[in-house]
């Protein structure tokens, strides 16, 4: 039985149809994915992510304790930062790519993919040394990302004074959201961060035991204030084309237990120079000999939608397969993210996706799709 | 959500229009919605032999590519070329916008299918 956020009930009045995703009842879309997908691009969305894992750690040896199970490093990272990571096993594949708050030196709340939740859990404690405690706080957030253009226009009007600092991309900072209604204000953790390709925010909400209350409040009241901004609640669907546009990748697909994050083209994250971590050395050895297939970006030629799984053909031989395909709406093209035994195809080359048992033609292309629109 | 007059339908949310020997064959309103915005159709050839139940073409939309069942036996004779570069026609008005044409082999498989009523007492249920 998959599991609900406290949104559930505002959601599905506001004609949400559902689908599951890793264990838990989404909102797939609202209206429609395309004009969802269009209004983050243009003004804003707001999606419920609440199924996303928290994990809290604590202790004089947090910060060493983490470093070492990540590949990028916490420790130079100023407090009140967000780290992106993967985090990898022995082999260099990876167990999951995560955000890491650095609340301080003692103090890390770790942002994980919900179905890899448990598993990271299990993993983190496996290893656990030092003065550290490790605890699953993912059911006490709700989380949602407001994301687009207008994002920041609307978090204003929800602050106390309209003048506030707000964070820049990948910072975070505690403030009050929704007290100008004559209630409570509301503490969130609030962040510039997102997975669109767009500017925008994610807002923790520490969820209070009123079944839910503040949670909803917290929602409407974003929708409220984004109305005259074009403000629209956004569902999976979008969030995954946004995703696949601004070409980040997501576990499962470019990333998993059998893919290491030099081949999704994460080189950026893992840092050779650091000392040890759980996988470096199968890291570094894979650096020094060189990839054997890599991720690229494709847009399709002829007509056809590629999927996950469809076979990517070149002069007549397999080489590899889509790992994120389908529409890229901002683009009007279809396209995605392939990976290939062949390293050297540079933009242009053209390759073939098998779409049921058709050699469609497409071309190598650079990635993201869409240049991302972040503000620093 | 609306039905068509004087259609057949199949469990597989198709639906057909006959016009003397010929059926043409959609996806129902309750099948566009679910799907959401469709955006791309593949379309049989023409002259190629359906049999009832085989995968007559498919429809796709953002996330899932499903599979159109003909409904019926026969050849098709003609598709829906409108549906290539607009391919949301389909959401937009699902009974109007045939995805092909087949000519009857066995009009009396038309029984088998349901009408307006029974399909809307099929769809309440899922």
């Amino acid at each position: 039985m998959d599991r609900k956020t406290p949104l559930y009930d505002v959601e599905k009045a506001l004609g949400a149809k559902f689908t599951s995703f890793g264990g838990w009842e989404l909102p797939v879309s609202y209206s429609d994915i395309l004009k969802e997908h269009h209004a983050v691009r243009n003004a804003a969305g707001l999606f419920d992510v609440s199924h996303m894992g928290e994990i809290m750690v604590k202790g004089k040896d947090a910060l060493s304790f983490i470093n070492k199970l990540i590949t990028n490093d916490i420790v130079p990272v100023p407090q009140n930062k967000i780290l992106y990571s993967p985090m990898c096993y022995e082999n260099g594949t990876v167990v999951d790519d995560i955000l890491i708050y650095k609340i301080s030196d003692t103090e890390l709340l770790l942002i994980v993919n919900a179905s890899n939740t448990d598993k990271d859990e299990e993993w983190i404690r496996s290893h656990q040394t030092g003065d550290v405690t490790i605890e699953n706080v993912s059911d006490r957030f709700v989380q949602l990302a407001l994301q687009g253009p207008e994002s920041e226009a609307i978090i204003r009007k929800l602050l106390k004074d309209e003048n506030t600092e707000l964070p820049g991309f990948y910072w975070f900072t505690e403030t009050t959201l929704c007290g100008n209604d004559g209630l409570s204000p509301i503490r969130v953790l609030l962040s510039r961060t997102g997975y669109t390709g767009e500017d925008g925010f994610e807002i923790y909400l520490w969820l209070p035991e009123d079944g839910g209350q503040t949670a909803e409040r917290l929602w409407n009241c974003i929708l409220e204030a984004g109305k005259e901004n074009g403000i629209v609640p956004a569902g999976l669907g979008a969030r995954d084309t946004l995703r696949l546009e601004a070409a980040l990748p997501l576990y499962g697909h470019e990333l998993s237990d059998s893919i290491t994050p030099l081949e999704a083209g994460l080189k950026t994250f893992v840092k050779l120079n650091k000392d040890d971590f759980i996988g470096k050395d199968a890291l570094a050895s894979q650096y020094e000999r060189g990839l054997k297939r890599k991720i690229y970006g494709f847009e399709m030629v002829d007509r056809g939608i590629p999927r996950n799984g469809y076979e990517v053909v070149r002069e007549g031989r397999k080489i590899g397969y889509v790992t994120s395909g389908g529409p890229l709406p901002s683009l009007g093209i279809n396209g995605g993210l392939a990976l290939l035994d062949d390293t050297g195809l540079s933009s242009g080359d053209t390759i073939k996706i098998m779409i049921r048992d058709r050699a469609c033609g497409a071309k190598i292309v650079p990635v993201p799709f869409y240049g991302k629109k972040y503000k620093k | 959500m609306g039905t068509g007059e004087n259609l057949y339908y199949s469990k597989d949310h198709e639906w057909v229009r006959v016009d003397g020997n010929n059926a043409y064959i959609g996806i129902t309103d309750y099948a566009q919605d679910s799907l959401g915005s469709i955006v791309y159709v593949e379309m049989p050839r023409t002259g190629k032999a359906v049999s009832k139940g085989q995968v007559l073409g498919v429809v796709e939309s953002v996330k899932a590519a499903a599979d159109v069942y003909s409904p019926v036996s026969g050849t098709v004779t003609e598709i829906n070329e409108a549906l290539a570069d607009n391919p949301g026609l389909i959401n937009e008005n699902p009974y109007e916008n045939h995805i092909a044409v087949v000519s009857l082999d066995d009009p009396a498989e038309l029984s088998q299918l349901m009408n307006k009523q029974q399909y809307e007492e099929y769809t309440k249920g899922a």
